[in-house]
């Protein structure tokens, strides 16, 4: 039975519209870019510029909608460029730019 | 410091409600009834790190629940085990 809270919207457990669906157990190979993501993650970390624990704070704040429309990895880089915009390591227009360059 | 066996509440508290925060203590146990099983150790507390703000030692428990009471179904003798940071829980 569902409890009428104010839950932040990734706290999920025992919230009846996630229960009872299987879980897809198959393996899968990790793509270039979960990798490139990866590997991305690591050198923010490995430079002290972000941790694990702010990237986790970050997923959980990508909006709703959002939140369960992207993949595993495109939740990271979402909240690693929030989290760097957020701490001035990238501006919007510098991030727009690189962007745009491809 | 609690020992095993003592009976807690989870603070019926709810920061999301007053900003931006990473809170490690389901929602669903916010106010249930509960008893200490172990003491896990001390960790930086996450609701801290999470903002790279500085973090204390926090000592974790594991903290059991009966399963009826927090979801309303299940058996009797069904039981539920949390980790759950000590500012969460107070003496009931």
């Amino acid at each position: 039975m569902d409890k009428d809270t104010p839950r932040n919207h990734h706290d999920l457990g025992g919230v009846s519209k996630f229960m009872c669906e299987a879980v897809d157990t198959t393996p899968h190979a990790l793509t270039d870019f979960d990798k490139q993501v990866d590997a991305i993650r690591g050198i923010l970390g490995a430079k002290g510029i972000m941790t694990v624990d702010e990237l986790r704070r970050g997923i959980e704040a990508i909006p709703e909608a959002e939140y369960h429309r992207l993949s595993y990895y495109r939740r990271w880089v979402r909240s690693m460029a929030d989290i760097l915009l957020q701490k001035g390591v990238v501006t919007e227009a510098e991030l727009r730019a690189a962007l745009e360059a491809g | 410091m609690f020992a095993p066996g003592a009976t807690v509440r989870v603070k019926n508290d709810w920061p999301e409600t007053r900003g931006p925060v990473h809170v490690r203590t389901p929602h669903y146990l916010r106010g249930m009834q509960g008893t200490v099983v172990r003491h896990l150790g001390s960790f930086r507390n996450p609701e801290d790190l999470a903002f790279a703000r500085p973090a204390p030692l926090r000592d974790l428990y594991h903290v059991r629940f009966a399963q009826p009471a927090v979801w309303q179904e299940g058996c009797s003798g069904d039981e539920l085990q949390v980790e759950i940071y000590e500012h969460w829980l107070e003496p009931a």
